[in-house]
């Protein structure tokens, strides 16, 4: 067999949001890889623009269906920062505990979504059985499964009262005795080891040169963690050690998230037994001042980064949303070339994309000019009345 | 007349295969969902499958050689069926047997492989030539322990024919433990042959769709389906005849549920690797082929050897 090109996406079984990888092969060995983007590009941001502040806050919590606490609270802690308000210490222990509580089930999942793309469905099985203990959790908690709601401007929604603290530390003491056995399995099973070593390698200065985030990095050995470096929320009360790794491959991701785990544990159970009394909201205004800021939050995937720039209304100026994903994409060719086929589906999951979260943008590819372009606003409402015009709908009488 | 027709359309021919073979994949299904702590299907699920297959439209490309992409289906199953005939199955005799048949057998059973490549490779989609690459560069790595393995077992029985291999063992009880080591090797080989996890590398899901068969549909996916689990069936009644060749002297009816049991037994073989091992990477698969399940097989073959030199001279 001499070259092929091999589309992965935007449709294939190994990718769960579509995103699009051609991929060049000679045999089995992958020679060149490009990434292409924007299938999902849902113009969240300049939605945002034309709603208020509190409205956009359930809007970016569904960016992401997994860390969808972490982009509201992102967001929401820009949005404090602007306003100037300060939250009760209560308020910041129960958006952590959350926090970590999604942090479990994403982790989970990933472990579980990793054991499917080597075909190992035994391990995605069991892990997601167990999985759905911290789910009923959350929505002991919160109400929700996912979309947690918790949020608002100036603290949290919902209190958690005193009498379910016993079994969240319950179900911590269960998911720490399942997760031990699946750090077993993911260190002793030869051929899922030999599945995930040297596979995907991404060294220290390449993690450091391309901005990696997240337990992505951090099994390269770079100790980056905003819940460390920058603590929000209440992690500067916590002790938790920071996870690394040094085997810069898949495998190394592997071990970094399920130690993670173990580390939310305990900071779950930290948090529980210092939770301090008091409300749980301040009122805040409904016209943030106008001024400007940056939020950054450790989120399952890496560090998440809001910016928020507000005029002095009630509606922000510009919101913007930078999903870890993002800054993870940056390595996927790098991680992809030179290995094998069948590494792809696994070297894809390692860096626990969310493609849907990351597009901000379509890239037009016209086939027939062999050219790539963006549109502009003017562009796109032109095609858009065009198109309708096609379909034999009239838009005289709508006001656009 | 009559009994050569019914021999070849129900029993031991197509309706009893095809039944067996669905009634297989059921149980390869329960055990794998119970391994995995899920609940499983009911036993008609497998009937369900092919029906609701045979139900639905066949698309042919419109590339595609629409003669061959239809008649390769059949050919796998043909093939597999033909291989049953030679194998004894409830007692030391098969329906049909000539000195050489082991080789008959093997070579039937190779045919649904190349016909499985050939469905790729007539496909013209990227990801059936590479399902149909990895077919045969999976074969070319099983096949020779495969053979070493069960022809060592026929080197002990001195005959190149199943029945005589049954019946060689049946007159030695207990011979059959020297081939244990073969008797893995076959099962890992069919784990290959069947395509199934973790050598499920040629159809592969996450990596290539479906593999050959990303292409089929309909009816002509259905053939597939049938010859795939028609092959379990006479890939693990040949590794019962030609390593477990015991309580074969008991008489029809126990020997028939010997032949049961032991079919069985090498079917949840499949499942339980099926559940417990990650997919492998065909690199690593050819490595592990060639360096040690080939040079196990010719232990196996000098271990034989030795046995016939000593305790049959």
């Amino acid at each position: 067999m001499g070259k092929v090109f091999i589309p992965i996406g935007p449709q294939h079984p190994a990718l769960k949001e579509p995103a699009s990888f051609r991929i060049l092969l000679e045999g089995e060995k992958v020679i060149e890889a490009n990434v292409r983007l924007g299938y999902n590009h849902r113009g969240v941001e300049k939605a945002c623009e034309e709603r208020s502040y509190l409205q956009d806050m359930y809007l970016l919590e569904r960016v992401c269906g997994i860390c969808s606490h972490s982009h509201s609270t992102c967001f929401i802690q820009a949005v404090e920062e602007v306003a100037g308000l300060e939250i009760p210490p209560r308020a910041n222990y129960i958006r952590t505990v959350v926090a970590e509580l999604e942090r479990i089930h994403s982790h989970l999942l990933w472990l579980g979504v990793a054991g499917h793309e080597v075909g190992f469905d035994s391990l995605f099985m069991y892990v997601w059985r167990d999985r759905e203990i911290v789910m009923d959790l959350l929505a002991k908690i919160s109400g929700n499964r996912v979309n947690y709601g918790m949020n608002t401007i100036g603290g949290v929604r919902r209190d958690i009262s005193p009498g379910l603290y016993p079994e969240i530390l319950k179900a911590m003491d269960v998911l720490e005795e399942r997760t031990k056995y699946y750090i077993q399995i993911a260190t002793g099973e030869m051929s899922f080891i030999k599945r995930l070593s040297n596979v995907g390698r991404l060294s220290k200065e390449d993690v450091e040169t391309m901005c990696i985030v997240g337990p992505t990095g951090r099994a390269s050995g770079v100790p980056r963690d905003v819940r460390r470096d920058d603590p929000y929320a209440a992690y500067g009360d916590l002790s938790f050690k920071v996870i690394t790794d040094d085997h810069c491959d898949v495998y190394g991701r592997a071990v970094v998230r399920v130690l993670e785990l173990m580390e939310a544990y305990s900071m779950v159970r930290q948090l529980i037994k210092n939770m301090p009394e008091g409300p749980i909201v301040v009122k805040a205004p409904r016209k943030i001042p106008a001024g400007e800021a940056v939020s950054r939050y450790e989120a399952p995937r890496g560090e998440d980064v809001h910016y928020v720039r507000s005029n002095g209304t009630e509606k922000p100026e510009r919101v913007k949303v930078r999903a870890p994903t993002l800054a993870n994409l940056q390595a996927m060719k790098k991680m992809l070339e030179n290995y094998y086929l069948a590494d792809i589906p696994i070297v894809i999951a390692a860096i626990d994309p969310c493609f849907s979260c990351t597009d901000r943008t379509i890239e037009v590819n016209r086939l027939e000019k062999g050219t790539t372009e963006l549109m502009s606003w003017d562009a796109l409402r032109a095609y858009s009345i065009d198109w309708y015009a096609r379909q034999g709908i009239q838009l005289k009488g709508i006001r656009l | 007349m009559v009994y050569a027709l019914v021999h070849i359309l129900v029993f031991p021919g197509l309706l009893f295969l095809m039944a067996f073979g669905l009634f297989a994949e059921w149980v390869d299904r329960k055990m794998y969902a119970r391994f995995q702590n899920r609940m499983g299907p009911p036993w008609f699920q497998p009937l369900a499958d092919i029906l609701k297959l045979f139900g639905k439209e066949s698309i042919i490309p419109e590339e595609v050689e629409p003669r061959m992409f239809r008649l390769l289906p059949l050919v796998a199953l043909a093939s597999s069926l033909t291989a049953f005939i030679y194998i004894p199955v409830w007692g030391t005799k098969a329906l049909f047997s000539f000195n050489g048949d082991v080789i008959v057998v093997l070579y039937l059973l190779t045919i649904p492989t190349l016909t499985f490549f050939l469905a790729g490779w007539y496909s013209l989609c990227p990801f059936s030539l590479l399902g149909a690459t990895r077919t045969l560069t999976q074969l070319f790595a099983y096949e020779v322990p495969l053979f070493v393995s069960i022809l060592s077992s026929a080197f002990l029985a001195d005959t190149w024919s199943l029945s005589e291999i049954a019946a060689f063992y049946s007159k030695h009880p207990g011979y059959w433990l020297f081939n244990l080591i073969g008797f893995l090797i076959g099962v890992f080989s069919l784990l290959g042959k069947l395509e199934k996890a973790p050598l499920d590398i040629p159809e592969a899901e996450t990596e290539v769709v479906a593999g050959s068969f990303t292409e089929y549909s309909g009816n002509l996916f259905a053939f597939f389906r049938l010859a795939i689990n028609v092959e379990m069936i006479v890939g693990a009644s040949l590794l019962a005849a030609v390593f477990l060749p015991f309580g074969l002297s008991l008489g029809p009816v126990a020997g028939f549920i010997f032949y049961l049991a032991k079919v069985l037994f090498v079917v949840i073989l499949l499942s339980l690797s099926h559940a417990i091992f990650a997919r492998i990477r065909i690199d690593q698969m050819v490595n592990l082929c060639w360096k040690f399940v080939a040079p196990l097989g010719f232990a196996q073959l000098v271990l034989n050897m030795i046995i016939k030199g000593t305790l049959l001279s």
